[in-house]
């Protein structure tokens, strides 16, 4: 058997994520790294690997003081004086703990990633949304951006546009987080559906601070 | 990413862009969206009496190569009848458009969208 398909059957960190970049741990017999007592383990989840409960509610204040701790003891330059698998290895396990900041940070990352833990993961390339009023909705909130710089006051209207979805984007966090908590296979699969919209959303407000920046750059 | 003549063609100069009454017997609507991308597509289609699709209009809300699979799509339908229409195949939009691997989701919800409406019309009249 290849080393990959060996890697692909024994590896811990593919249960969650592609991780391919990875040196494969699994061949180095080696799952767990870092200094100063403070150890990234590649066979925890992101949420036990900074240490907060397993949920859609995360503590960022604690997240970025975890986040600091945990950089600390991989930082690449640490190593500097260290062999080379070791630098290495801590170029390698740093990109894993940023990859576990932005995974908890972000509302949408991290409802993905909790569906994934939950073993329902969300196929994001082949999946038409079908939902004829949800689309309705973001069809007039398209129009509504596109049309912005014809607008009598531009920055009034994106600042109530912006306004508008952020609330959406809100009320679609808190179902989402009832539906977690609810859990069974009828709520993720609605958890799922939410997390469709939230994609939407996270896109549209994209869209929209990039207009706020040209339209201030003008 | 370089994008073929034909998108680029479609892009600048999109076919069919419009809005027709989704009120009208005649008419038939579908609305498909990509959460990868945050695509939104509208696509409507209105029909004969003898049942031939006589116009198709869209709008989109993506990427170039969704705006020019949805223009080709609304250019393909017009003339068809209904169950000609619903032979379109995303791969047909793909291969005319040449759009590389990452693009081809643009051409599926572009025949989801065809099925969508003509679905709508159909459901408009009973027939399913």
């Amino acid at each position: 058997m290849s080393l990959e398909g060996e890697h692909n059957k024994g590896c811990v960190i593919n249960r969650f994520r592609d991780f391919r970049h990875f040196i494969c741990p699994y061949n180095s017999d080696l799952y767990s790294f870092g200094m100063s007592g403070i150890v990234v383990d590649l066979t925890k989840n992101f949420f036990e690997l900074f240490q907060l409960p397993v949920g859609f509610q995360v503590d960022q204040a604690l997240l970025s003081e975890r986040y600091r701790e945990l950089q600390k003891s991989v930082h690449p330059d640490r190593f500097a004086g260290e062999d080379e698998r070791q630098q290495r290895l801590a170029v390698q396990y740093a990109a894993y703990v940023n990859e576990g900041l932005e995974t908890l940070k972000s509302p949408l990352n991290r409802s993905l990633y909790l569906l994934e833990l939950a073993g329902r993961p969300v196929d994001l390339e082949n999946n038409t949304v079908m939902d004829t009023i949800f689309l309705m909705e973001q069809m007039e909130l398209r129009e509504a951006v596109s049309e912005i710089r014809e607008h009598q006051d531009p920055e009034s209207e994106l600042e109530r546009l912006m306004a508008q979805v952020n609330q959406i984007m809100a009320d679609y966090q808190s179902e989402f987080a009832s539906l977690w908590q609810k859990g069974g296979e009828a709520s993720l699969e609605q958890a799922a559906a939410v997390v469709q919209k939230m994609q939407f959303m996270v896109k549209l407000s994209a869209e929209m601070e990039q207009l706020e920046a040209e339209l201030l750059g003008d | 990413m370089a994008y073929s003549e034909k998108v680029i063609d479609h892009y600048e100069n999109p076919r069919n862009v419009g809005k027709l009454d989704d009120k009208s017997d005649k008419v038939g609507t579908g609305m498909v969206g990509a959460p990868a991308c945050g695509d939104v597509m509208r696509l409507q289609i209105q029909v004969s009496d003898e049942g031939v699709i006589e116009d198709a209009r869209f709008k989109t809300y993506g990427c170039g190569s969704a705006i020019a699979s949805s223009s080709l799509a609304t250019e393909w339908m017009k003339g068809k009848t209904l169950d000609q229409a619903s032979e379109i195949k995303n791969t047909d939009i793909a291969e005319e458009l040449a759009l590389p691997p990452v693009k081809i989701h643009c051409s599926v919800l572009a025949e989801d969208a065809i099925k969508a409406a003509i679905d709508d019309y159909r459901t408009k009249h009973g027939e399913s």
